[in-house]
């Protein structure tokens, strides 16, 4: 390397430069990286979103919004949703304050509002099929099943993902790894509950209206 | 938001607090439940004025939960957090709107029977 460029500054004295990345901590980049993942999943929602706004009216003969859609039911089914966002917002409190059985009580009772919330959409899906409005009947309702439930599919997965959350923090307690995940998950579950929000607007409120 | 042992300096974790979760609760609770009113009740009359008020309160509450619950931060990891929000807005908003447009358009243009349809087949 007898050719290789030496820096000095005017005094003769060499320069040495700092070549390497700063280390850092394992997950650091995480909480960012999740947060583009619910961006992208907020396209997905957008192309459903705008599925519907399409095909919205296009009933085909078959039932409108306004004859099928339940808004009490909605209600209870939005009030589920937002209490759990509550309930898993005492969980982070918990978290903050570092008490285990705190975390451990709220994430079991978001788990619960969550499941209601997800039975509260099984039960009126299974109402609309046995009322003859399946996914089948018309562009309206193939819109209005793929987006709530694709809404649902993720509420299942974040209760699944909370349950596991559950048993890391049982077992291992509120590791850094942990704290991180339960942030992630804190996101997610949120998120879940703005997309609510353009459901019940857009779809159940709307729909009824015109 | 990174997490809470980060120590670079950008951003730490959101402090979370009881009261901020209990005021964004009852900003949804409000924002949720005049909604519903108005659509059961039909108070506000002709349904425009309905879609029109309802999709307005969607949004404020779009942004109550954004500050309460995400505690979105415009300087969370150095911005990017928020620029990939941006970002993704545009997006949505073109994609809605573009969609929503073009597609109407077509529709009507396609309807069966319409004069235009038929000269032009």
């Amino acid at each position: 390397m007898a050719n290789a460029p030496t820096m000095t500054d005017a005094q003769g004295n060499p320069i040495f430069l700092d070549m390497h990345e700063h280390d850092h901590e394992a997950g650091g980049s995480t909480m960012l990286g999740f947060w583009i993942y619910l961006m992208s999943d907020c396209l997905i929602f957008a192309m459903l979103f705008a599925a519907y706004g399409l095909f919205g009216t296009s009933y085909a003969g078959g039932p409108r919004a306004s004859e099928i859609f339940e808004l009490p039911l909605v209600a209870v089914n939005t009030s589920m949703l937002l209490l759990s966002s509550i309930t898993y917002g005492f969980a982070m409190i918990a978290m903050q304050n570092g008490k285990k059985a705190g975390v451990l009580g709220w994430l079991a009772i978001t788990g619960l509002f969550g499941a209601a919330f997800v039975g509260i959409e099984l039960t009126e899906f299974s109402k609309l099929i046995a009322e003859g409005a399946t996914p089948q009947r018309s562009a309206f309702l193939s819109s209005f099943f793929t987006l709530v439930s694709t809404h649902g599919l993720h509420v299942s997965f974040g209760i699944l993902w909370l349950i596991t959350l559950m048993v890391q923090v049982g077992r291992f307690g509120l590791t850094a790894a942990n704290r991180r995940r339960l942030l992630c998950l804190s996101l997610f579950w949120h998120f879940l509950d703005v997309i609510w929000i353009g459901v019940f607007t857009f779809v159940y409120l709307l729909g009824v209206l015109r | 938001m990174s997490a809470a042992t980060d120590d670079h300096g950008h951003g730490d974790a959101p402090h979370f607090s009881r009261k901020g979760y209990l005021i964004g609760l009852g900003f949804s609770v409000v924002l949720t439940a005049i909604p519903f009113w108005l659509v059961m009740t039909g108070t506000l009359g002709s349904a425009a004025a309905t879609g029109y008020t309802i999709m307005a309160f969607a949004v404020v509450q779009v942004i109550v939960h954004a500050i309460f619950f995400l505690h979105l931060d415009p300087k969370a990891e150095s911005g990017w957090q928020f620029m990939a929000l941006m970002f993704t807005i545009v997006v949505v908003v073109i994609t809605l709107i573009g969609s929503l447009w073009v597609m109407y358009h077509m529709n009507i243009n396609m309807m069966p029977g319409t004069a235009d349809s038929a000269s032009g087949m």
